[in-house]
Parts: C-alpha cells; structure tokens; sequence
C-alpha cells in the first residue's frame, strides 16, 4: 500500500515535470522577443538558483557571496575569448577550477576553523567584494573600464562560439537548466545526499555518526562553486559586457537566493518555481510602473526585499512544499 | 614619502577608526544580547546620515548638536524594529533571522536610492577645512570632532552596561535567556531596548561619519561589511574589541589608501579579516570558543 501510494506521488511528479519540460521546449514559438529575454533571465536565476540550493538547501551552509563563482566564469571565458579566440565551451574547462579553486579556498578557511552559519555567509561575501574591488583594479580584464565582447553579426546561430538569437541563448540556458535540475537529483538520491542532509539537520550528530562533515561541505561548496561558473560564461557572452561593479556586486548574490528562498530551500522543483514567480512578478511591476510613468531606478529592488519580507514571514519554508502536497506529491524533497 | 606624511594618515585613519569602532560596537551589542547579526547595520548608518544631511541642508543645523537627536531618533527606529518585525523570529533558525535583516536592508538602502537618488551629499560646515597643528602633525577638525564624540558616546555606554541596573539586566539576558525570565526580566523587551542601543549607536557614528565621508545610498552595504569585518577581527561579543578591530581597520584603510589607491582600501580590510581567520579565528579579543 505504502509502496503504490510512494509510486503514484513519483509518478504524478514525473508527469509534472515532463509537462513543464514540454512547455518550456515549445514557448518559444508561442512569446514574444521580450517575453523571451524576461524567461531566459529566469532560466538563468532557475539555473543559478539551483546551484545555491546545493549549497543551502542540502548541506544548510549559508552562502551570500555566490556571484563571485559566476563572476569569475564571466571573466575567465570572456578574456580566453577577446584575447585568444578560445571558445566558450573550452572557455568553461578553464573556468570551472578556477571557481573551484576558490571555493575551496573559502571552504578550507571557513570550516578548518568553525566558522559556521552566518559567519560563513560574511566570509563569502567579503571574498565576493574583494573580488569585486580586485577586478576593478584589474588593468588586464580593463578593470572598471569593463570587458566587452565583440557583438555578433548573427546571420547564423553559431553554438560553439556562443553567438547568435536570443532563441539559441534559451535553449542553451534551458538545457543547463535542465541539467543543474537532475544533478541535483542524483545527488539528493546519493550517498552523499543523506551526508549533506544529516548535516544540515544536526552536523554535530553527523560528525558522531562517522561522517567526514569537513570533506561533504567541501564538496557541496565546490560543486555548487562549478555549477554556478557555467551561468557566469553564459551571461558573458549573452550581454556581451562585463563590470566587476556589476558581476561581482552583492545584489546579484541575492538575486541568486531569492528564487530557492521563495520557491522552498531544499526542494528540487522550488528553485525553479520560485525564479520564474519572482522574474514574473519583478517583470509586471517594473512594466505596471514604466506603463504610469515611474522610472525609478532601486524601485525593483525594494519589491525584492518586500517578497523575501513577505516570505520569510509568511511562508517560510517557500512555496513549493504546501503545493506539492496539494497535488499529492508528498515528501517536500521532491 | 617622509615619515611626517605616513604619521598624519596614520593618525587620521585612527581617527576615522575610532568612528568605525561606535559602529561596529553597535553591532555587537545586538548580537552580544539578541544573537541576531544586524546585516542592516550599514543601512541603519546611512539613514541616520541622510537625516544628518537633509537637517543641515534645510536648517543649518550642526551634525555635532544633532547627534543625541539623530542617535535618539534611531533608538526609536531599532526599537520598533525589535518589537515588531525581529522578536518573532528569536526562535526560527538562524538563516531565517539572517535573510528577514538582509530583506529590511534590500528594503532600506534601495528606498534611500529611490528618494535622494544615487548621487553623493556632502556637509560643508563652517569648520570643514579646519585642521590643528600639532609640531609636525596636521589634524584634520572635523575627524577630530568625530573622533571625540566617537569616545564619549562609547565611554557613556561602556558607563551604561557596567553602572546601571537597566545595563546589568540587559547582560543578564545575554547571559542566559532562560535564567533571565525565571527572575522575572521581560526579555523581548530587553532585546527591543539593546536593538535601540545598537541603532543609537550606529546613528550617532553615522551622523558622525557624515562629516567625513560623502554620504551616497550605497554606502549602507560597504559599511554593513565593514562592521562584520572589524567584530570578527575584534573579536565576537567583546565591547573592547569591536573597538580595537575599529581602530585597527580604520589605520590599515588610511595606509593602504596611501600606498596604493584609495578605491582598493577595503580589499586590505578584507584581506586582515582572512589573516585573523586563519591565525586567530576568535578575534583580536575574542575568548575560545563561542
């Protein structure tokens, strides 16, 4: 019985993502150029966002400073590109350790000496604003000056080289979507999946169980660190231009938390859910006041901060879990 | 460079740290006694700045008479803020309280964008390019202002937790939450009294540094950073090393201003929080093992 009940759930949401799959693989025949762009920057958040929620949601380690690793992917693949012609999928097996490395950095500096909870969060932010700072300085990246791609004369979508329509640009982000969606997966179903959720849980009752907690938050970091450099080439080459006081700056990190904070933190369809709530919401707002007149520039922000307000008060553990056992696909791990 | 050039902005940048110091002794202060880190603080700052600076663009009035006001002014706002939106959330995880205050900030420091624009404001006072002489040394009058009042509103406080029954009942809900409500200690409201304290403090720094700084909306964040890096290197929930960690970020920042370029200062001050995490995790002051 429990058995046939467990199988309806994991059918039911088999079908609902395949159903979702199947319209975000048609949408772009049914929108619009703007309507377009609006769901590649979610994509892009529902990608990122994913990424975080590694991190956060499954091994409960706080990262506020996650625009570094996409950050650095940017400037990697970017410069690899204007300066030696490498294309950005070579590009990314150079930005990948990069992101890596640094990650590790941070999680060895953190964790050897307990800094844990928030002050890890600071600790990733602080590492986000140096890099910030540092790339400003940068004169070989042409520091605050910025870094731009040459635009393309697209008269064909070339997907090696990352030029080409907005269209091509989506289903790249759709695949990576894709992608971050069922890592994540595997790794929840994991081995290291029950790691990472025993720790987040109680790490102390972890470490006495015999897990190696230094090594599986490590390994949360770095992954997420890898994931999250692929949205930083993408973004490169899509706005063509890169400014540390842009890439690196602290509301992109947040930018990046927002989606699983509002979708549900630890959940596989939450982030995605939430990016796509929060860049449909942002968007209407933003149309609603340049439609009465208002350009105010921060005016998206604060709806930022009103939502994570509203959520952290309200719902705070997203909006995915109550939804999910609505349609029957109990077990909020979903 | 002569000695005498590296002397005078060594001193000033002591000055400006002790500034620093009152802010970031603010910040610990509420997390000493609520355990809730203020990710707010720095927009708690460039509020009570921005309140300096509309006060003297419409009526002249000196940012050093209007420091009870504005610290007083703040006090309010913390409270409020406590009492409401902060002391429902004493019991939700940590990561829940920390993403409530970066919401409040996201709040405030884009609200400061929206009505005064991202521009910087300056106060000019009559005393703006006054300076004293000292032998060989030239102090810069209104870092010496700050810096002044800087260690008086520290000296009242540090007077306030040791010699008062309100400060000694404070310390007592730092100390043990539960203990303090058996003898009978309304708790939350202690802690909405210690988030004034703290954003009193942070006002009264912020009016302060408006006389040194250009005040621009996105300040609020640089500064919150700046406060989190001075307490970890001071030391968690040591008063005297929230001070301590003031003063010796504030001398680095001058230096390496010197040195290199002023705009990279705060990778410097970046780059001392990573020495103490790795040398001295507990802080400058701070004792082993929080």
């Amino acid at each position: 019985m429990i058995a046939r009940l467990a199988d309806g759930a994991a059918r039911r949401s088999l079908w609902l993502l395949a159903a979702v799959f199947a319209a975000l693989v048609i949408a772009p025949w049914a929108v619009n150029d703007y309507l377009l762009t609006v769901m590649i920057v979610a994509l892009y958040l529902a990608y990122t966002g994913q990424a975080w929620n590694i991190m956060m949601g499954f091994a409960g380690q706080l990262s506020l400073g996650n625009a570094l690793y996409a950050g650095l992917g940017a400037y990697v693949a970017a410069t690899l590109f204007t300066r030696y012609g490498v294309a950005p999928w070579l590009g990314l097996l150079a930005a990948i350790p990069v992101a890596v490395a640094c990650a590790a950095i941070i999680g060895f500096l953190a964790f050897r000496f307990g800094v844990a909870g928030v002050y890890f969060a600071i600790l990733t932010i602080a590492f986000a604003e140096f890099a910030r700072v540092g790339f400003d300085h940068f004169d070989f990246v042409h520091a605050s000056a910025g870094l731009f791609l040459p635009v393309a004369q697209y008269t064909h979508d070339d997907l090696w080289r990352l030029r080409g329509n907005p269209t091509m640009f989506y289903y790249v982000m759709l695949a990576a979507t894709a992608f971050a969606f069922l890592l994540s997966r595997a790794l929840l179903r994991g081995r290291i999946g029950y790691f990472w959720l025993a720790i987040r849980e109680d790490e102390q009752a972890a470490r006495a169980a015999g897990i190696d907690t230094f090594r599986c938050k490590m390994l949360a970091l770095m992954i997420s660190a890898a994931v999250t450099s692929f949205a930083g080439v993408f973004y490169a080459f899509f706005y063509n231009n890169l400014f540390p006081e842009q890439v690196f700056n602290i509301s992109q990190s947040i930018e990046m938390i927002l989606g699983p904070i509002i979708g549900g933190i630890g959940t596989l369809f939450g982030p995605v859910l939430g990016a796509f709530v929060l860049t449909g919401m942002a968007e209407s707002v933003t149309s609603i006041m340049s439609a009465l007149g208002f350009d105010l520039p921060g005016a998206k922000q604060v709806f930022y901060g009103i939502c994570l307000l509203l959520v952290v008060v309200a719902l705070p553990e997203g909006i995915w879990p109550p939804l999910a056992r609505r349609f029957g696909i109990d077990k909020a791990k979903q | 460079m002569s000695f005498a050039v590296y002397l005078n902005v060594a001193v000033a940048g002591i000055l400006t740290g002790l500034v620093y110091g009152l802010m970031a002794l603010g910040l610990s202060v509420i997390f000493g006694v609520v355990r809730v880190v203020n990710f707010a603080h720095g927009e708690m700052m460039s509020m009570a700045m921005y309140v300096a600076v509309l006060l003297f663009a419409a009526f002249h009035l000196d940012p050093l008479i209007m420091l009870v006001p504005i610290a007083a002014v703040m006090f309010v706002f913390g409270y409020l803020l406590q009492a409401s939106l902060i002391n429902p959330f004493i019991t939700r995880p940590e990561h829940s309280q920390f993403l409530l205050v970066v919401a409040i900030a996201l709040i405030i420091v884009n609200t400061l964008l929206i009505i005064f624009g991202p521009d910087a404001q300056t106060i000019q006072t009559s005393y703006a390019y006054d300076s004293f002489q000292l032998g060989p040394e030239i102090v810069d009058a209104s870092k010496a202002y700050a810096a002044a009042a800087a260690i008086v509103v520290t000296a009242a406080l540090f007077a306030f937790f040791r010699f008062t029954l309100f400060g000694k009942a404070i310390r007592a809900c730092a100390d043990n939450y539960t203990g303090a409500l058996v003898v009978g200690l309304d708790v939350k409201r202690f802690y909405a009294l210690t988030f004034g304290i703290g954003a009193a403090c942070v006002g009264a720094a912020g009016t302060m540094l408006a006389l040194i700084v250009d005040v621009t909306p996105m300040l609020g964040p640089a500064y919150t950073l700046l406060a989190f890096v001075i307490v970890i290197t001071g030391g968690l929930g040591s008063m005297a090393g929230a001070l301590v960690g003031g003063v010796l970020i504030g001398l680095t920042e001058a230096i390496a201003g010197l040195l290199f370029t002023p705009s990279a200062k705060s990778m410097f001050s970046f780059g001392i929080l990573v020495l103490v995490l790795l040398l001295r995790p507990q802080g400058i002051l701070g004792k082993r093992s929080a």
